[in-house]
């Protein structure tokens, strides 16, 4: 294989795993996991107050 | 009101960060006043006083080595330790290797401080330290690496949040950069020849240049700004599946920049073109991080008006968003051509460094100390707010006289008379430069103006009696 054939190759590689964790990252599979992750920044206390703020807006 | 800091539960280890914090501020002070006194020179070179260590060709180093190495990188040992015990609940892995690496990247920033005005230089950019220190960074850096990858190991949440992951691709990338570009031959204790040379040794130089601008001033910093970003502004990250693809996309892209610092030289034409490209392309990643960041006020915009630690936040994530916008048009050919060797090279810098770098550091620090001494609130909430001013008009003065100085000099330097001579001389540019100067070093000024009363609102919090401070509401 010459060197053109194998950064061909690898440049293909590189953009289908690009794609991939694209898909992945946007799959509804993922979001309640990456929701739960979204909210690691703050304390249970926190979630709850905010939960109460939200409740609150909506009444 | 409840006090979060203390409502966590997991007892963390904040002893290392405080160290981290306070030093932020100190060395920031330093690095700063050392910045202000080269502008200086530059106006009023007799400052050097003829004294050899005291000249702008040392000064310079100790500088860039003082912003970059002790205030930039103390702020991301402090965020780093801090975020990774929060976001994996657990407490930090080996906290006595944790101490380690605050007393050794003390002990090499003084050493930096002493050896650099000597006059000990191994010549490279940002990487001037010689051979011994060098090895001393390589030692306390792996150390940060086990610290900071075993905490991850050892935590009790499932995912690992995302600012981790940009905490982790600088620790890694910052330890291989620094390894292959510091390797050398040693000729005498504080003498080294790099291992490199010619156009293989400024391509390495550059790709390390380049990426430590990337990893360490701008995924270390990203790693920051999500996490005090959502938490100062109380609402998770606007896109967690955009912070994903943004860390990807980011990481995989900004590796390849770094021929753009060699447009026109002896680097293969091929590379530099390759360097344009990715550049470029790199603008997409940049901006959906900022966008995300940004994006994350949305439904809380009115905490701009009463917050000022948001406002530094946001501000900075605004400059992050202009200077990655800048950068790859600065990386195309024909616009290199002129901006290159100008103080646009110096103004864009400073747009980043002062407007995102130095700017999401305080806003970060300014939520950090109260949490970590105990306190609801900051001393002084206007100070903050003026702060936050001297800052933002600083990096502006700054990078405004150094945009319309460093186009002066390229459309100067390029002018040519109708015989093919050169219409002004080197010395007709600076002398145009003069008043421009004078306006950076305003602008400088009011920056470290700004890190004194920093100074000071966290000393006096530091020292404020027990619930003192507590926490403000909204009314």
């Amino acid at each position: 294989m010459d060197y053109g054939t194998f950064q061909g190759i690898l440049t293909i590689i590189v953009m289908v795993t690009f794609i991939g964790i694209f898909y992945w990252a946007y799959s509804s599979k993922s979001k309640s996991k990456f929701d739960e992750a979204a909210n690691l920044v703050f304390t249970k206390e926190e979630i709850s107050d905010m939960a109460k703020d939200s409740g609150e807006k909506k009444k | 009101m409840m006090n979060h800091s203390q409502s966590t539960g997991a007892d963390y280890n904040y002893t290392i960060v405080r160290q981290f914090a306070l030093t932020t501020i100190l060395w920031g002070i330093v690095g700063m006043a050392v910045g202000v006194l080269i502008a200086a020179q530059l106006i009023w070179p007799q400052l050097n006083f003829e004294t050899p260590w005291l000249t702008y060709s040392r000064l310079r180093p100790l500088h860039t080595n003082a912003v970059i190495f002790a205030f930039g990188t103390s702020a991301l040992f402090a965020t780093s330790y801090y975020i990774v015990q929060r976001t994996c609940q657990t407490k930090l892995f080996a906290p006595k290797l944790a101490a380690f690496t605050f007393w050794g990247w003390q002990a090499i920033i003084v050493s930096a401080a002493i050896t650099l005005p000597m006059g000990f230089t191994s010549g490279k950019e940002y990487a001037e330290l010689e051979w011994p220190i060098d090895i001393a960074i390589t030692v306390v850096w792996v150390c940060y690496a086990i610290v900071f990858f075993g905490t991850i190991i050892k935590r009790t949440t499932s995912h690992i949040y995302v600012a981790n992951w940009f905490f982790g691709a600088f620790i890694i990338t910052v330890a291989v950069l620094h390894i292959v570009n510091s390797m050398a031959v040693p000729v005498s204790l504080f003498k080294s020849y790099s291992m490199y040379s010619g156009a293989v040794d400024a391509m390495v130089q550059w790709w390390y240049g380049h990426n430590a601008v990337g990893f360490l001033l701008t995924a270390g910093f990203l790693g920051m700004m999500y996490y005090f970003v959502p938490k100062q502004a109380g609402r998770p990250v606007y896109s967690y599946r955009l912070s994903i693809v943004h860390f990807w996309a980011l990481i995989a892209l900004y590796i390849w920049a770094g021929p753009h610092h060699l447009h026109y030289t002896a680097l293969p034409d091929w590379t530099q073109s390759l360097g344009m490209v990715m550049s470029l392309i790199l603008f997409a990643p940049s901006w959906g991080g900022m966008i995300n960041g940004i994006m994350t006020l949305s439904g809380a915009w009115h905490k701009l008006r009463t917050d000022p630690v948001l406002r530094f936040l946001v501000v900075s994530l605004s400059f992050y968003g202009m200077s990655t916008f800048e950068g790859p048009m600065m990386a195309i050919k024909t616009v290199n051509a002129l901006s290159h060797y100008t103080d646009w090279t110096v103004g864009h810098v400073h747009s980043g460094a002062l407007g995102w770098v130095a700017m999401v550091s305080i806003g970060s620090l300014y939520h950090l100390i109260p949490v970590l001494f105990g306190h609801g609130r900051m001393y002084s909430t206007n100070l903050v707010n003026v702060h936050f001013w001297l800052a933002t008009i600083g990096t502006v003065l700054y990078i405004v006289a150094m945009w319309i100085s460093g186009v002066m000099q390229g459309l100067m330097w390029r002018a040519v008379n109708s015989d093919g001579t050169l219409t002004y001389s080197f010395v007709e540019s600076l002398e145009a430069s003069y008043p421009f100067y004078f306006v950076r070093f305003i602008g400088g000024l009011f920056f470290l103006a700004g890190m004194f009363i920093m100074a000071y609102n966290v000393m006096r919090t530091v020292k404020a009696p027990k619930d003192s401070l507590p926490e403000l509401t909204e009314a």
